[in-house]
């Protein structure tokens, strides 16, 4: 009973560490560049506007790798969500709603492809989600080598469609008064983590998906259906993952074969800072909101030193995903001692 | 002793972090303690409100460079650093999108919430600005555009284009041939055999430097073009679509290649056919854009011209910028200066000299 306590204690920590992090290296910002407008609140609402996209995918991410596996092919498959709204919207003249309907209907079919492959042949997820990566960036391509721009004026509505806060108005240097702003996608992007939380946390799906990933011959002992549950935790990510792609092509507004590049590694980065534990059976998708936060935070730093390469974006995240994976490795190690 | 190893690692972690936000806090420390001081109070808020007037009399200017991809690309870079250093007024937020219009849209929200007075941005993509810049417009803040035209329903959501003018570009080429061969003596009625390796299919570059160049020989009854076909700007489609070229027409005169790197495929090309180039050689080779690889070919008397594709736009910028500092309307699209080089200038001279 105390080593279970324990236990929850530790995954609990990754997650506070997770936080604690995030408000230090925020206030750090504040300290550094209070100057030059770190605190105000829209930096803060523009993590949530630039990331939205990232935040779903994340979140699917997440419950991926809890349930044991990884996806890698995120960033290939939101870039081909894009390229096919546009191609339907600009192309196929196709009117918005029912292009997303199509999209969400392409995420679940090649969610289902590959959690067939994964659950009931056995195959590494790796192997086939690279596979899937492949697929997706190469469909990308076949599709239009061009770049699509989408002109639909219901898209187009909805892209731009800021949603204004009419409090805390800050007047400028040019005398203009500024309130806060985000846009629809960060309100879908909330919506969903919460759903994506109260499903894994409170269900009796999500509850099977921890023991899955905490541990497969014990999940089967306990009369769990460990194939079924492992091809609707893909099912449901390539779901995530065209919504993520829709959120994602709201801010681009353009399907192009080299977007979201290396979005499926901020993905797992994002993941893994939020205490999301490879190995399977632990994680939290606020941690991962955390994460793709503490990355959004080092972009903004790096943007507003000014003089920085932003290539230290990428070096910055490494030190931190060294570090949390070192943690979690003790974290787990004296576990075992425990044991 | 597992439970003290764990005791032991956080509160090392936690050492960090003090650690971390003491570095932090170093900075600020200083302004607390004097705002503390009740005698030293109004010397700092002097000195705190002299501090604000310096910085307002520099003009923040924030730019979205595209990345370094190239050549071109680190000397357009350096343009903009070396132009708006703090000796001119100036204070530089540099920011590279490592060829992600994703990155350069966050640049440009971080620039808005800076409130820099200048946004300047040099497109990866043409489309998919509406949003940001419209968020710009809404702070106040002009978007002056670098290199690349951005596809959009409103015009006034940049306030100038600087840019290569690549018509212009294609016409000096042109002029330059006429001089040349007025230089050499031939004859006016004599033929003159010209195919073209054209850059990638409707890439601006490749469009404006068609039409100039066609502009020019179309005034000249004997100039004879044989074929026209793309090479995508790469040198080993250049050399490729040379290599036909050859096989098909056995009295080539002039070569143009729309980018340098394709005019080293067709050197290549024309030398594995038997065949001589350059100022010396049966065949004229010109190309455009002049980086330096081109000069190295121009000594080496491979090449004959290159027509520069001047990649410093920061001077241009910083005169739209004084411009609209003083209220006075800009126009809306503007060429930088650019010439043309070819064997008969000291090009080791040139060479060393250029950024690029």
């Amino acid at each position: 009973m105390r080593n279970k306590i324990k236990n929850i204690d530790n995954k609990a920590f990754l997650l506070y560490m997770t936080i604690v992090l995030f408000i230090i290296m925020y206030s750090i910002g504040i300290i550094m560049f209070g100057n030059k407008g770190f605190q105000k609140p829209q930096v803060f609402l523009n993590l949530f506007i630039s990331n939205a996209g990232l935040i779903v995918i994340a979140t699917g991410m997440t419950m991926v790798i809890i349930s044991g596996g990884i996806d890698i092919s995120v960033g290939s498959f939101v870039a081909l969500t894009c390229m096919v709204l546009a191609w339907m919207m600009e192309k196929g003249n196709m009117n918005a709603v029912s292009s997303i309907i199509v999209i969400m209907l392409m995420g679940l079919v090649f969610g289902l492809v590959q959690g067939i492959l994964i659950a009931y042949l056995n195959i590494q997820p790796f192997i086939v989600t690279l596979a899937g990566m492949f697929f997706a960036r190469g469909m990308t391509a076949i599709i239009s080598q061009e770049m699509i721009s989408i002109k639909n004026e219901t898209f187009l509505a909805w892209a731009n469609n800021k949603i204004t806060i009419p409090l805390f108005g800050i007047v400028n240097k040019k005398g203009v008064t500024v309130y806060p702003y985000i846009y629809p996608t960060v309100i879908a992007a909330l919506i969903i983590l919460v759903i994506m939380f109260i499903l894994l946390k409170y269900t009796k799906f999500g509850r099977s998906v921890y023991a899955v990933g905490g541990n497969e011959q014990s999940a089967l002992l306990l009369g769990l259906n460990v194939k079924s549950i492992k091809l609707k935790v893909y099912i449901l990510n390539g779901l995530l993952c065209s919504i993520g792609g829709f959120l994602f092509c709201l801010n681009t507004c353009a399907g192009f074969v080299e977007q979201a590049k290396g979005f499926e590694m901020e993905a797992i980065a994002g993941s893994v800072i939020g205490g999301t534990l490879l190995t399977g059976g632990v994680g939290n998708v606020f941690g991962s909101l955390f994460g793709v936060l503490i990355k959004g935070t080092i972009e903004a730093f790096v943007s507003f030193q000014g003089t920085l390469s932003s290539w230290w974006t990428k070096i910055i995240i490494a030190t931190i995903l060294a570090f949390f994976i070192v943690l979690q490795s003790i974290l787990a190690m004296s576990k075992k001692e425990q044991k | 002793m597992s439970k003290r190893g764990l005791g032991l690692f956080v509160s090392a972690i936690m050492l960090t972090m003090l650690a971390l936000t003491g570095c932090g806090g170093g900075a600020k420390a200083p302004e607390e303690s004097k705002a503390v001081e009740s005698s030293a109070e109004q010397k700092s808020e002097e000195a705190k409100t002299e501090e604000s007037k310096q910085a307002k009399e520099k003009i923040v200017v924030g730019y979205a460079q595209v990345g370094a991809e190239s050549d071109w690309r680190t000397a357009n870079t350096e343009s903009f650093k070396s132009t708006f250093v703090p000796e001119n007024g100036y204070e530089l937020i540099f920011n590279d999108a490592q060829q992600k219009q994703e990155n350069q849209i966050k640049a440009i929200r971080d620039f808005i919430q800076q409130e820099v007075d200048y946004i300047v941005l040099a497109p990866v993509v043409e489309t998919g600005w509406d949003t940001v810049l419209q968020e710009a417009k809404d702070a106040g803040i002009p978007v002056i555009l670098s290199d690349r035209m951005i596809k959009t329903s409103d015009d006034s959501l940049y306030t100038a284009l600087v840019c290569g003018d690549f018509i212009k570009e294609g016409e000096t080429a042109g002029h330059w041939l006429e001089d040349y061969i007025k230089l050499k003596g031939k004859n006016h009625d004599e033929k003159i055999n010209i195919v073209t390796l054209q850059g990638t299919i409707g890439a601006s570059a490749q469009v404006g430097r068609t039409d100039g160049f066609a502009n020019i020989l179309a005034k000249n009854s004997n100039w004879n073009m044989l074929a026209k076909q793309t090479g995508e700007f790469t040198q080993s489609k250049g050399q490729e679509v040379m290599e036909s070229f050859l096989k098909q027409f056995d009295d080539i005169d002039v070569v143009v290649a729309e980018n340098d790197n394709m005019a080293f495929g067709a050197i290549d090309a024309i030398k594995a056919a038997g065949k001589t180039c350059g100022p010396e050689g049966e065949i004229t080779v010109i190309s455009y854009d002049a980086v330096k690889a081109a000069f190295d070919a121009m000594i080496a008397g491979d090449l004959n011209a290159s027509i520069e594709c001047s990649p410093l736009h920061g001077p241009r910028v910083a005169e739209i910028i004084q411009k609209l500092e003083k209220g006075e309307t800009v126009e809306k699209i503007q060429y930088v200066d650019e010439s043309y080089f070819d064997t008969s200038m000291d090009l080791e001279k040139i060479k060393s000299e250029r950024a690029y």
